[in-house]
């Protein structure tokens, strides 16, 4: 038996139909199989898993239960630091760097019992849509080998889709959560600004990453996320209040709920006929199910691809400051301290990451600081208010996920501005700071999966959860048709 | 406001030791961007405050207090430099000398 969600294998594990070290095995079979041609993994730590996993059942044998993530295999992205485990964020400046703590995250998952797989591919840094921007190569969407599994998080996405965790954990900045879960067919969620600590989190862009799960269904991506989040002090922006368990509502289901349909939710356009087809059936099955759509317009979101893309590289520029070749990391020499770091950054930083350093040292610098960043700010404040307009009338608002479901590799490399429109949709979540989350609801006319994207306002996870857990069994979509192996990985490496 | 980036000032600002191609091409695709992004200055937001932090929250201060589990031995800080020199960094010359 093949165990795919994460609840049903913490179910199994204390009926004894499976151990923990039977499901390591499972996932390391699995990995196997498919890890050449999907290339998920940066670092596969099997012995580490397998260690783990034996030392889980120890302990549930012997009556100490940690909860349901005990002595299940997550897989987290590679810009989460562990200690004495690579850590790398995907970029050459940090290869082979070996971190001395853990990512508060990181933490409380062992904390939870779970295992940690190893660290899972990513565009660099966190910058991109499609996991093409990593330095050590590609990750392949499991649904078609030709294809991209999103990003930033693809490798978390593609591992979760393809059966080589049970769950992963991803970050989000503008989307990279959301967007790689829906394309690779599963479910992603990003909390609350400050839900989650930001601790041992490589920043990209301070004021708008948030750490967040990703799984099979949405029951499991509610219990990752209650597992990691919460206050922690070493984090100053994390969120000191209590918030109402995620998964507390899940059987709450649609009737009475109010669920706005933002259509056009940052200037989206171009939404593919399939993407937009299988958005219309979900909403018409939520209204059968008692849902109250109407729909609502959030004008200066159609702003939020301009705000982040001012936002998020000057917080980069700022925050990848700290890799200049002498605490750890890369070192290229020179004959001044100067020049040692300026040729160490040329040669560690990959070209998205060089370009975005780039422009964020333009919109802070002297003169113009005001006119771009300080704009930015300003815009989002105007995106916040559209929002909290948006939820005098709704408990919820809908839209889908990305405009398209999983392009080719190459498709979009050559031109930055067609990449960065893969995030229309879900930058404004980011930029306000509210929750969203992505389920899968369908296929397209290529058999590739189409995402469904939920919103809610700030710490309102339970009732987004709620509402994402109806419209998941009301899609009653099949995520695990990648799992098997007569699925064949269509596409082949080429 | 119509700017033109000055991507070799940018680059030395970043500390980005670039070739003349690659100022070149960066310079290209940032000037292109920017004036993308530019778009946002259409916007009013006269008397509109910046957002920093989504939730209202401001400065937040805890007790200045050991926390052992948070606290690096210079061993292990020290282990993933590129150089060192006892318990310092290492690093080249960073003034001229005279």
């Amino acid at each position: 038996m093949t165990f795919t969600t994460i609840a049903g294998a913490a179910r199994a594990l204390r009926s004894g139909s499976i151990t923990s070290v039977g499901l390591a095995e499972q996932v390391l079979a699995r990995t196997s199989m498919v890890e050449a041609q999907v290339h998920a993994y940066l670092t596969l730590d099997t012995d580490g898993l397998l260690e783990a996993a034996a030392g889980a059942d120890e302990e549930l044998a012997a009556g100490r239960d940690r909860g349901p993530l005990h002595g299940i295999p997550i897989a987290v992205k590679d810009n989460m630091t562990t200690r004495e485990m690579e850590t790398t964020a995907g970029s050459r400046i940090l290869s082979g760097y070996i971190p001395p703590y853990d990512a508060t995250a990181i933490r409380r998952l062992r904390d939870a019992g779970a295992l940690i797989t190893g660290k899972t591919n990513l565009d660099e840094f966190a910058m991109g849509s499609s996991t093409e921007n990593s330095a050590f190569g590609p990750t392949r969407n499991p649904w078609n080998t030709d294809r991209v599994p999103g990003g930033s998080s693809g490798g978390s996405a593609a591992a979760v889709a393809a059966g080589m965790a049970l769950g992963g954990l991803g970050s989000d900045t503008g989307g990279s959560i959301r967007q790689p879960a829906s394309l690779c067919g599963v479910v992603g969620a990003k909390p609350t600004y400050g839900a989650v600590s930001r601790y041992g989190l490589i920043a990209f862009a301070s004021s708008l990453d948030q750490i967040g799960p990703i799984a099979h269904r949405v029951e499991d991506a509610a219990l990752l996320l209650d597992a990691i989040s919460g206050h922690d002090p070493l984090d100053s922006t994390s969120y000191p209040g209590g918030i109402e368990p995620s998964g507390a509502r899940l059987d709450g289901g649609l009737d009475g709920v109010r669920v706005g349909v933002a259509r056009r939710l940052g200037g989206a356009d171009a939404v593919e006929p399939d993407v937009e087809s299988a958005f219309d059936r979900t909403l018409a099955a939520m209204e059968g199910a008692g849902a109250v759509t109407l729909e609502v317009d959030l004008p200066f979101t159609e702003q939020g691809l301009s705000a982040y893309y001012l936002i998020a590289p000057a917080e980069c520029s700022a925050n990848l400051a700290r890799f200049d070749g002498v605490r750890y990391g890369l070192r290229v020499d020179g004959a001044t301290t100067e020049q040692m770091m300026s040729r160490s950054r040329a040669d560690g930083f990959g070209s998205e990451v060089t370009r975005r350093v780039l422009l964020g040292t333009f919109a802070l610098s002297a003169g113009y600081h005001e006119a771009f960043y300080g704009q930015a700010q300003k815009v989002r404040t105007l995106i916040r208010e559209d929002f909290a307009r948006a939820y005098r009338e709704c408990d919820v608002l809908v839209s889908p996920t990305s405009a398209t479901t999983a392009f080719p590799l190459g498709d979009r490399t050559e031109d930055p501005l067609s990449m960065y429109v893969s995030d229309v949709f879900t930058i404004p979540s980011n930029l306000a700071g509210h929750p969203a989350i992505s389920v899968p609801v369908g296929l397209d006319r290529h058999d590739l999966p189409i995402g469904f994207q939920v919103m809610a306002p700030a710490l309102e996870e339970a009732v987004m959860f709620q509402v994402a857990a109806a419209l998941e069994s009301l899609a009653g979509f099949d995520t695990t048709v990648p799992f098997d192996p007569s699925y064949g990985l269509r596409g082949g490496v080429r | 406001m119509a700017v033109e980036i000055d991507i070799s000032h940018v680059a030395r600002l970043a500390r980005l030791e670039l070739s003349d191609r690659q100022l070149d091409t960066y310079g290209r695709q940032c000037q292109e961007l920017l004036e993308h992004v530019a778009r946002i200055q259409a916007v009013d937001t006269d008397g509109v405050e910046p957002t920093s932090h989504p939730l209202p929250m401001t400065n937040r201060f805890r007790e200045d207090r050991v926390t052992p589990h948070t606290v690096l031995g210079q061993e292990e800080v020290l282990a993933q430099a590129p150089d060192t020199e006892g318990p310092f960094f290492r690093v080249p010359p960073a003034i001229e000398e005279a």
